[in-house]
């Protein structure tokens, strides 16, 4: 009888998390970004059907990267999620914190319990009436979940991304204009190549809207705002 | 752990309605009631007992005109001879080019109404388009199929949909019957205790290609006449300021008609019946 080879827990968990940072660096990056009516998001995105940034509920919106077919598995559970707790209890109870603590407990078990780990980082933002009721929530493939403040980005070369945000951030909550340049130009430092409005997917939560808060802003109105 | 989501990976199916079905069958409306139960011993019987202790009694009704269609509904509901509730709405938004508006047993019917709405916003949100027109109503007849074991327990529930396809760019009106059945409407239907003396109100007056402000009046003419008739029906309730609800459905979405203009066109239409009176 052979016995099987000895892996140590520390070895077999970050072969899986280099694993998993290998799938992700792959992908584009998306960022997300507060302004004065709600929360930005911008992605790096070709496609102008395969989505990237998708509704979840009305005042909450999801983003992922990575492996396609991950995130979108994970999309729809959160969707699931959100209108079953609205239609059970009420809903202004379906919150972007439960949402997040949701996607971090299927990663994390994802990650300790199966061969492989899902390659991918979710973005999560919620807003609220007013501005510093905005949440956003980077939860990292082994349901690292983190809470951050003002922009957040997630995929490929998300440091390179956050770092530009940094250098060229300013003091107080910029407009819609200033919101989406400013995501641009990290895009474009990140990627070291001019980024067209066309090979981007823009949206917005607009706290400004009545209901549903989440707005797809498409090329040519992207165009119009920057103009 | 989340019990949502930890059943991963999801099911493809993009319906809310058969979601909660495979998941929490407890939260259906026709699980609740069982839909195996020993009830074709006395159904006269349930249904008499059952259906005298409900809130029910309604006339809702729809009309098209040149750009879209009007709806409307009543506000009263009643258990029995009594009056249960002055202020009910029965229209209701269930998205952006569409809305409804149900006649049957108040709980069910709210149920129902709310349900739907949910299963056209988790569709459009799974999918990233929204349902057709058609799809729409086909969904909505096969939810009132799935209501048939309730039916024989005597909770009808009976809606009227609209909508504004925005393919063929007009609004479109669909009854149905008890077992799901849909049926398009071409021009205006009306149901509930109150239907019929609604519906031949507007067939007398009805034409083709009418103006807005003509299909708000008519609208209101049928709904204060099966008010007259009907004991389920309320008429606009003056000294509380209680008015009919309404919705516009055209090509721009789904919007209410003022609760004031709704109230201006209840004092003429009274008044015009009390010259004709004297």
């Amino acid at each position: 009888m052979t016995l099987p080879f000895y892996v140590s827990p520390e070895q077999l968990m970050q072969d899986k998390a280099e694993y998993a940072k290998k799938g992700i660096a792959k992908g584009r990056s998306i960022v997300a970004i507060e302004y004065r009516d709600g929360v930005l998001f911008v992605a790096d995105n070709p496609s102008s059907s395969l989505f990237k940034i998708s509704e979840i509920y009305d005042s909450i919106a999801f983003s992922g990267a990575g492996r396609y077919s991950e995130f979108e598995s994970l999309r729809k559970a959160g969707i699931q999620h959100a209108d079953l707790k609205g239609f059970m209890y009420s809903r202004e109870d379906v919150t972007a914190r439960s949402l997040a603590n949701g996607y971090s407990q299927t990663l994390g078990t994802i990650f300790s319990q199966e061969l492989k780990p899902f390659e991918v980082e979710i973005l999560l933002a919620q807003i609220g009436e007013r501005p510093d009721q905005t949440e956003l929530y980077r939860i990292a493939f082994d349901g690292t979940i983190v809470h951050e403040k003002e922009f957040v980005a997630i995929g490929g070369r998300a440091d390179t991304v956050v770092s530009a945000l940094r250098t060229t951030g300013s003091e107080e909550i910029p407009d819609l204009k200033a919101a989406l340049t400013h995501c641009m130009k990290a895009l474009e430092t990140a990627t070291g190549q001019n980024v067209s409005l066309h090979a981007l997917e823009v949206a917005l939560l607009d706290r400004t809207r009545t209901g549903r808060k989440f707005r797809r802003v498409g090329a040519e109105e992207a165009g119009t705002l920057l103009s | 752990m989340d019990p949502i989501f930890s059943k991963m990976p999801v099911s493809q199916c993009s319906s809310f309605f058969d979601f909660i079905h495979h998941t929490r069958p407890e939260l259906t409306p026709a699980a609740r009631w069982g839909s195996e139960g020993n009830v074709s011993a006395s159904v006269d019987e349930i249904q008499r007992h059952v259906l005298s202790q409900l809130a029910h009694g309604t006339t809702v009704l729809a009309v098209k005109y040149d750009k879209g269609v009007v709806i409307v509904g009543d506000r009263r509901a009643i258990e029995g001879y009594q009056v249960a509730s002055r202020r009910m709405e029965k229209v209701f938004k269930t998205d952006s080019h569409s809305a409804i508006a149900i006649a049957g047993a108040a709980g069910p019917c709210m149920e129902m109404a709310k349900l739907f709405g949910i299963e056209l916003e988790h569709y459009e949100k799974l999918d990233g388009v929204s349902l057709s027109c058609e799809g729409k109503a086909n969904r909505l007849g096969q939810m009132v199929k799935a209501n048939l074991p309730m039916v024989i327990q005597g909770l009808v529930v009976i809606p009227l949909f609209v909508g504004f396809d925005v393919k063929q760019q007009e609004g479109r009106i669909f009854k149905y019957d008890v077992t799901g059945g849909k049926y398009e409407e071409t021009e205006y239907h009306a149901v509930g205790s109150g239907g019929k003396d609604a519906r031949v109100t507007i067939k007398e007056r009805f034409r083709k290609n009418l103006s807005q402000p003509e299909v708000i009046t008519l609208a209101l003419q049928a709904l204060l006449s099966a008010a007259e008739e009907d004991l389920g029906t309320g008429g606009p309730d003056l000294f509380r300021g209680i008015y009919p609800t309404m919705k516009i459905v055209d090509a721009q979405g789904v919007r209410d008609v003022e609760e004031s203009d709704v109230a201006s066109q209840c004092d003429r239409l009274a008044r015009s019946r009390t010259e004709q009176e004297s």
